[in-house]
């Protein structure tokens, strides 16, 4: 038995470091003779680089070397890839232009990199970079989606026509508009999903440098997985082969997506690390951060449901624009449509859902999958959409969803997009959420609150999202351009202590603690008697890394997989030295032991065994106790729940005050409940941030005004109250831990319950929509507006 | 370049630093003290606060040269003779972190906090908090974690008291 085993609150194993001030980010590495990189990049949104000065700041002391796009086209490099294919209708490729890794030509965002300069000290290569002389022609930009949706919009490629990567649909269309046909009632709702940006409180880091005598690169850098960034790196970006290429990705302070994909920036430390001889370090600013992270969201959506005057649900049509940014960073192109649209049914049973996508270029930096990836945006759409149902229909918000979702006997329920989901009961979910924040006696409170003035409202939200990325042959049939599988190496030291290695990469999920409590749990150990080891392509043989609430679902898998396997040598050894045939061998609590006997073997004795083969099965068994997994999953996972949320709005400021929260998830089996609760904290504060406060705000031109902490509102702690977080658990079906994943339901789930209880407060002022970020002036200006439009009647 | 004599977790140092060099510059990039963190350029993250004389101070927006004499207080000071200090402890045991890197601001704010005001309500932490941006945890533990000290700070000092 193991005290810290599966579902056990055991406290995290990499607590310690970073309390102490110990911890080991990219940043806090410093190579010997290292340079230092600043990167010039470009003030305007769109312009044509004529030319580039170098001399003043190449002549300074001090100064390694300037290096422009010019430089990376001679040396016959290539570009960032994009890591995924979408067609259009027509059957044509996305567009897919080239991202040199510092622009040669045009620039085409605010912060687009157009040149580097290293030097000996970070103040001095700061310095010479603003002596280097760019001379642009400014050019006119489509600065937001909106602007580059229109008719004569500044064209950000010549060949993506009408600035469209791609025209994308899923869903049968005829019967989508049959069952319009049948419909007693379309309706409509236009919603956008506010652009936000994913600011992990680390900034992005690199430090490169290269071993002349082994040919050989070492990359440290602030990834969520180190794999993947070698493995485009090698196979597109600079063609260095795997084995000349180490990259590692130390303590990461938060990803939650803008640190999947390999940029500039970490390439051109690793390019110069060689030109200059030395090696190269870059640690971005916050401000570089916002003109050069990758973006999250940026949506704009036109809908109709088709409803019967009962309530049932028939059908739903979508049509979205989605902001790819002026490039197509690495999941840029799935994040929109097939993290996005197959979850458009949510989890209510219609018969058909129609989805068209058009991904736009605009004039700004890239957007990618930012925690939720997709499922945010359709979980706010849907959600919205049913809200309005109600008050359309006069039906009750809460009844209208119980009649159209999905029942838990109806598992395995293949939606009419795509997934098939094995199992879920949202209804349970929903029961919990609305007990948790007593949605019984929210009139009460409404009432109380209105005698001081205030309105106060509740919403409702449920969701369903796919995780667990992803089936290989299914993603590859849906345009990945990589198998999406996760390894894991178990190895049993001689004296019985454990080593895992993991594909997968923890920057703050606490997997160091929670994948040791899964083969603690198997080998009937203790945390302490195992280590987990992650983050680095030389001491991990491969893997795909973290996003998508994949880590547990799908590398928890290839752990769980590999222990069988040590489990199952072990027996062989186990049934050696009892004299026992494998068969009559159970293995339990640490033990082996002979069916029906009470001749028992620790695991303890099996590993020093294999380690000192004295007496040993040698005809049948090579010695050593280590075993390698690859797990590719037979589907995707789908976690599911509902979030209420209650708001408090002071109608004579229009500040939104969130009051309560309860979230009811089922997210599969918990490994360790502590580790679950604090994601889903972190998920909703994010989830609320996007919903109240943050936005990356461009102007038509193309200049970022949300450009640092004194304009881009991040949630504070004052913001909230302590949440109520509870789970329904279904265990997903086919995986063999039963988990389904966490990390991004917080901010799938709650987004639309703000909003949803912002417009529930606001009705007694006859408001009836409202955009992200749902900040004070804008509530406050729809008052004034309801109230104007009152009065004129 | 000047000179500065300080005191920096219990040992002294005498630096030459430039007249820009701010504090939290002398910790990472001359004394290697790499818990104290960087997260903005605006002096509105928190990931950077340590104490100077006993008061917690962004180190990001405290020049070097200012602190001749001062007694400065990182994270890595914070845990005594391999014990971790009682804020320390309760982060650990309420989950109050997750990635790490707001961590060690967030932590030597919160043990000012309890120096001026010991039994802090919910409320007040929160307010507290308004220099420290997390984006990991959400909160939530990090308030808990400040609250179950401050009551583990008092009890203890009502038994050592007895
Ligand atoms: S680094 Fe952000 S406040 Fe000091
Ligand atoms: S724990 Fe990651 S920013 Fe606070």
């Amino acid at each position: 038995m193991s005290n810290t085993g599966i579902g056990k609150r055991v406290k995290r194993k990499e607590d310690r470091r970073f309390l102490t001030g110990k911890g080991r980010y990219t940043d806090d590495i410093n190579l010997p003779r290292q340079a230092f990189a600043h990167f010039v990049r470009s003030p305007h949104a769109c312009a044509k680089i004529n030319g580039i000065d170098a001399s003043e700041a190449l002549s300074q002391d001090g100064v390694l070397g300037v290096y422009t796009g010019a430089d990376w086209v001679a040396d016959q490099l290539g570009g960032l890839p994009c890591g995924w294919l979408v067609k259009s209708k027509n059957g044509a490729d996305q567009v897919e232009p080239p991202h040199l890794p510092l622009a040669p030509e045009v620039a085409r965002h605010v912060g687009d990199p157009v040149a580097v300069v290293i030097a000996r000290t970070k103040e001095l290569a700061k310095e010479a970079a603003s002596m280097v002389e760019v001379d642009y022609d400014d050019m006119p930009a489509s600065g937001t989606l909106a602007k580059a949706i229109t008719p004569d919009a500044p064209q950000v490629w010549p060949d993506a026509s009408g600035n469209v990567s791609f025209d994308w649909e899923v869903g049968d269309e005829a019967a989508q508009q049959a069952a319009f046909a049948e419909a007693d009632r379309i309706v409509e709702i236009e919603v956008t999903n506010n652009r936000v940006i994913p600011n992990a409180m680390e900034p992005r880091a690199a430090v490169a440098s290269y071993d002349p005598n082994a040919d050989s690169y070492t990359l440290y850098t602030t990834s969520q997985n180190p794999h993947l960034i070698r493995l485009l790196l090698s196979a597109f970006v600079m063609q260095i082969p795997e084995h000349k290429l180490q990259v590692i990705a130390p303590d990461v302070g938060g990803g939650f997506g803008s640190k999947i994909y390999p940029y500039s920036e970490e390439v051109v430390c690793t390019w110069t690390s060689k030109k200059v001889g030395v090696p190269v370090k870059w640690t971005a600013d916050r401000s570089e951060a916002f003109m050069s992270d990758a973006h999250g969201r940026g949506h704009i959506t036109k809908a109709q449901m088709a409803v019967k005057n009962d309530g049932t649900m028939l059908a739903f049509r979508v049509e979205t624009y989605a902001d790819l940014g002026a490039y197509l960073s690495t999941f840029a192109t799935a994040t929109p449509t097939y993290l996005y649209a197959p979850l458009l049914c949510g989890i209510y049973k219609m018969k058909a859902v129609y989805a068209n996508v058009k991904g736009i270029f605009t004039h700004t930096v890239p957007v990618d999958a930012y925690r939720g990836a997709g499922r945010p945006e359709a979980t706010y759409l849907v959600e919205r959409m049913v809200d309005k149902v109600a008050g359309e229909l006069g039906i009750d918000r809460i009844e209208l969803r119980r009649k159209n979702m999905i029942q838990k006997d109806e598992f395995p329920y293949q939606t009419p997009l795509i997934f098939q989901f094995d199992t879920g009961d949202f209804e349970a979910c929903l029961d919990t959420a609305l007990e948790a924040i007593d949605f019984a006696g929210f009139e009460a409170r409404r009432a109380e609150a209105a005698s001081r003035g205030m309105l106060r409202g509740i919403g409702v939200s449920t969701y369903v999202e796919a995780c667990g990325l992803a089936p290989s042959a299914a993603a590859g049939a849906l345009g990945a351009r990589a198998g999406l599988y996760e390894s894991a190496i178990i190895r049993v030291h001689p004296t019985g202590s454990v080593t895992v290695f993991t594909g997968t990469h923890s920057h703050g999920q606490g997997h160091e603690t929670a994948f040791a409590q899964i083969v603690a749990e198997k080998l009937g150990m203790e945390v302490d008697n195992i280590t987990v080891e992650h983050g680095d392509t030389e001491k991990i043989s491969f893997g795909m890394g973290s996003y998508g609430s994949r880590s547990l679902a799908v590398g928890g898998s290839a752990i769980s997989k590999a222990t069988d396997k040590v489990i199952e040598k072990g027996r062989k050894i186990a049934a050696h030295l009892l004299e026992a045939s494998a068969d009559d061998i159970d293995f339990e609590g640490g033990e082996y032991k002979v069916k029906g006997t009470d001749k028992v073997l620790p695991f303890g004795a099996v590993a020093f065994t294999a380690y000192v083969p004295h007496n040993y099965p040698h005809e049948e068994l090579e010695p050593g106790l280590e075993e390698s997994a690859f797990y590719d999953p037979a589907n995707f996972t789908f976690p599911g729940g509902c979030h209420i949320t209650e708001v408090e709005i002071d109608p004579e400021t229009g500040v939104v005050k969130v009051v309560d929260v309860a979230a009811a998830d089922d997210i599969g089996t918990v490994i360790n409940p502590m580790i679950v609760d604090g994601q889903v904290h972190g998920g909703l504060v994010q989830g609320i941030g996007q919903a109240l406060y943050e936005e990356a705000v461009y102007d038509d031109d193309g200049q970022l005004k949300s450009g640092t902490y004194m304009n881009y509102t991040m949630p504070r702690a004052a913001d909230f109250p302590m949440f109520k977080v509870g789970f329904h658990v279904t265990a997903c079906t086919h995986n063999p831990l039963g988990s389904k994943g966490v990390g991004e339901v917080g901010s799938i789930g709650v987004p639309p319950s703000v909003i949803n209880a912002v417009l529930d407060a606001l009705k007694p002022t006859g408001v009836t929509d409202i955009s992200m970020p749902a900040t004070a002036q804008k509530v406050w200006r729809a008052i004034q507006e309801a109230k104007a439009a009152q009065a004129a009647e | 370049m000047s000179r500065v004599s300080l005191e920096v977790n219990g040992a002294s140092v005498d630096v030459e630093v430039q007249p820009n060099t701010l504090l939290v510059q002398l910790l990472r990039e001359k004394l290697d003290l790499t818990g104290t963190h960087v997260g903005c350029d605006t002096s509105q993250c928190g990931a950077c606060v340590v104490h100077v004389n006993g008061q917690s101070v962004k180190s990001c927006s405290v020049l070097a040269v200012e602190l001749e004499g001062a007694k400065v207080t990182t994270i890595e000071g914070l845990a005594q003779g391999g014990e971790l200090h009682p804020m320390q402890q309760a982060f650990h045991e309420e989950h109050g972190l997750q990635c790490g890197y707001c961590t060690p601001g967030v932590v030597m704010s919160t043990v000012d906090l309890l120096k001026r005001n010991e039994s802090p309500t919910e409320g007040e932490v929160r307010e507290w908090l308004e220099g420290n941006i997390c984006r990991c945890t959400g909160y939530h533990n990090i308030v808990k974690a400040v609250l179950s000290c401050a009551d583990k700070m008092k009890a203890g000092d009502a038994s050592a008291a007895e």
